[in-house]
């Protein structure tokens, strides 16, 4: 069974139709990114399937599992392993860094049926998911995301997706604002995490990423539609030419 | 399970008020309302020596005086108060016992529902426990240890007959018996409290505690508390409470009044959790309580922490006066108001000596329909050269239906003072609830986690343990707030 399915998905704001049926399948193993121009529905399509609200879904399902995603409330999403790392991640002041992930996963663990994380287990976790995501050490202990910058933000994301190990990950730009040391760290922490049954979906517009975190498919997002799907040469003629000869397709 | 029929109809509710029960230790009372009558009946149960039975008597011909002239300048609304139809006296049946072994097993039953069984505590966290329950005091614990060392920590009543000049000395020299409507109440009809008395240059190792209970139905509960810290002593004192699921307001108007010498630091900490009412706003504490401190000392300090998110009404403005020069007092304040709760507090620090200084950082959160005032008062004196204050007041608002409101008043009389006063309001962002249920926590986990960080300057001056407790109160007291 695949393991999250985009049926014919209609999303819209009010009045304004934002997504005019998308249609993708990810299976277990694969890595789908999806490029296309600003403002054509990317994070709306991320934002919808994580479960933010705001949003009217008039046609289509999404499956996680086989299983309706649009039946569960957001955290319960989170808690079956659709994981969204935020084009723009938020401030929580005066809350760690570290009492978040702590809270986070043992919400995930609860879900489980498993007891919390001990403390000293819990430490030493995230001191080598940190380490290897070159963040300093003391970073878990300023309060998420509060006066990080762009980069470090970013970095938080992937320190939280590591750790909670979802099934789904959906990265919304998170390689914009990362200078090039930063964009392979966090390439190879996404790398590390690709097996048999954890799928991605990666949104991006830059083709560099995918020289990182290689994509099995490339869909071009254009107007609420996918306008063309393809490997991962189809980034690198974007790349060259833009989006333009898609736009008028799509329109 | 000792749980009444009438809160056994409210499931509901008790889910909401998660420490709502009632225990029927049967009470040895006065007849309802106030007389003289009443306070000779006191006294007597008391028994009480002449000179406080003096006192009690000129501070109730005080009140009748005042009449029924209660402050009325807090943003609180709630209906008059029916003085002469509550109760002002209630004991257990027994009283004083040397060990936890004869203390009511009713009693301590209670306290485990509560949370706070005594003997792990006193094993565990190696706190001094003074349980209040009712009026009278049942069970001092670790007295012995103490009173090696020279520290008096006693009830109020029994301090009157064992250290007479000192109660004599200290009791009514910070919050005089004409102070205001409540003190006034309170001053002629206590009946019990806390005694505590730290000798010069000592630390109190351990941190002295009382939990208070108001469980007799319609009992007035006035509480007296008095701390002296002798010269270059140090005593940290937590006060809790949490009350019964009941259906009438409950009249509350405790007095504490805290004495630092030279050199001395008194950190007094409270988490205060009373039936807050029903969702529609019925029933509830009212809680009317005047705190204060009188550094008196040179380079002496006092520092308030408080965690308010029970009540009805909160009436309550724990305060510093500065006299010894160097002197400062701090005040820490997290005020919860939700459903139909009114919370009207803050503090006064009141700048007498030289070079004192002090700091008030005030964060106040509510929610449903509920009213959350800080209301604060910096005066400098004249003679209070360079005298520092740094005020920082933070409103959190959850939903559109609630109030938040700042009221500071600074008056300056010595041009070498520096104030500085900061305040924000906000809201709970959408972004920040989705952004913490996209990580699995649940609407009321997210909540609690943000409500915790916006609170956390003030939690973390909270002993250990006490933070603890105070960080899912937090949660609980908001659980419903959104969505
Ligand atoms: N909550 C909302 N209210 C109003 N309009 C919205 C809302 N969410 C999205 N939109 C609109 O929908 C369109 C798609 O927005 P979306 O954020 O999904 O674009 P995107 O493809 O992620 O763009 P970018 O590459 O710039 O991040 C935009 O025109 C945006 O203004
Ligand atoms: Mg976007």
């Amino acid at each position: 069974m695949a393991l999250l399915e985009i049926k014919n998905l209609h999303v819209s704001v009010g009045d304004r139709e934002i997504l005019k049926g998308i249609t993708l399948t990810l299976n277990g193993g694969e890595v789908h990114a999806i490029m296309g121009p600003n403002g054509t529905g990317k994070s709306t399509l991320s934002n919808v399937i994580a479960g933010r609200e705001g949003y009217t879904v008039t046609q289509g399902e999404v499956l996680l599992d086989g299983k309706d995603v649009f039946a569960m409330a957001a955290d319960e999403r989170a808690r079956a392993g659709i994981f969204l790392a935020f084009q723009y991640p938020v401030e929580i002041p005066g809350v760690s860094t570290s009492s978040f992930l702590k809270t986070a996963i043992n919400a995930k663990r609860r879900a489980e049926g498993h007891k919390e994380i001990d403390a000293m287990e819990f430490l030493k976790l995230v001191k080598a998911k940190t380490k290897e995501l070159g963040m300093a050490d003391d970073m878990i202990k300023r309060p998420l995301n509060v006066g990080f910058s762009g980069g470090e933000k970013k970095r938080a994301e992937v320190l939280q997706m590591t750790l909670l190990e979802p099934r789904v990950a959906i990265l919304d730009e998170t390689d914009s604002g990362l200078d090039i040391d930063a964009l392979k760290v966090v390439s190879d922490g996404v790398n590390a995490l690709r097996s048999k049954d954890r799928a991605f979906l990666v949104i991006t517009h830059y083709q560099r990423l995918l020289d990182y975190i290689v994509p099995d498919h490339v869909h071009v997002l254009v107007n609420g539609r996918i306008a063309v799907s393809g490997g991962k040469e189809l980034a690198l003629e974007l790349e060259a030419e833009g989006y333009a000869k898609y736009q008028g397709a799509a329109a | 399970m000792a749980v009444t029929r009438e809160t056994a109809a409210t499931v509901k509710e008790i889910e909401q008020y998660k420490y709502g029960f009632v225990t029927d230790i049967e009470s040895d009372k006065a007849p309802k309302g106030l007389s003289e009558d009443i306070i000779r009946f006191i006294s007597a149960k008391k028994n009480e020596p002449e000179w406080m039975l003096e006192g009690r008597l000129k501070a109730y011909r005080y009140w009748l005086e005042l009449g029924d002239q209660e402050p009325d300048w807090a943003k609180l609304h709630y209906p008059k108060i029916d003085y002469q139809d509550a109760y002002y006296y209630a004991a257990p049946k027994k009283a004083a016992l040397a060990s936890l072994d004869e203390v009511d097993p009713k009693l301590l039953e209670t306290y485990k529902k509560l949370g706070i069984p005594l003997l792990e505590q006193q094993m565990l966290a190696g706190v001094a426990v003074d349980a209040v329950f009712d009026s009278v005091s049942v069970a001092t614990t670790y007295k012995k240890k103490l009173e090696e060392m020279g520290v008096i920590f006693m009830p109020i009543s029994e301090a009157v007959h064992k250290h007479p000049e000192l109660v004599k000395k200290y009791l009514g020299s910070v919050v005089p018996y004409s102070d205001n409507f409540f003190a006034t109440l309170n001053a002629a009809v206590f009946t019990d409290g806390s005694f505590v008395y730290i000798p010069k240059g000592l630390r109190c190792p351990m941190e002295l505690s009382t939990y208070f209970r108001i469980n007799e139905k319609n009992t007035g509960q006035f509480e007296r508390t008095l701390i002296i810290a002798d010269e270059g002593s140090y005593v940290s004192y937590l006060e809790g409470c949490t009350a019964p699921q009941r259906d009438e307001n409950q009249l509350h108007a405790a007095v504490v009044e805290l004495i630092a010498l030279d050199d001395a630091e008194i950190k007094y900490s409270t988490v205060q959790n009373w039936y807050p009412g029903d969702a529609q706003g019925r029933g509830g504490i009212y809680n009317f309580v005047t705190k204060r401190a009188a550094c008196r000392g040179r380079n002496s300090k006092v520092m308030w922490t408080q965690v308010e998110t029970g009540s009805a009404i909160t009436w309550k403005y724990p305060s510093c006066i500065l006299q010894g020069d160097n002197s400062s007092g701090e005040f820490y304040s997290v005020a919860i108001t939700n459903n139909h709760q009114q919370a009207d507090t803050g503090t006064k620090m009141i700048h007498l000596g030289k070079n004192t200084k002090s700091k008030i950082i005030s964060k106040g959160i509510s929610a449903g329909h509920a009213d959350n005032t800080y209301r604060g008062l910096v005066r400098i004196g004249a003679k209070a050269d360079n005298a520092r204050n740094y005020t920082q007041c933070d409103s959190l608002l959850i939903g559109s239906t609630c109030g938040a409101h700042t009221v500071p008043y600074i008056e300056t009389k010595n041009p070498t003072a520096r104030t500085e006063h900061e305040a924000t309001t906000s809201k709970i962002s959408e972004d920040q609830l989705f952004y913490c249920r996209q990580r699995g926590m649940t609407q009321e986990e997210a909540v609690s986690l943000i409500v915790n960080g916006f609170c956390k300057e003030v939690l973390q001056t909270l002993p250990m343990e006490f933070a603890v407790e105070a960080q899912k109160l937090v949660g609980i007291s908001l659980e419903g707030s959104v969505g």
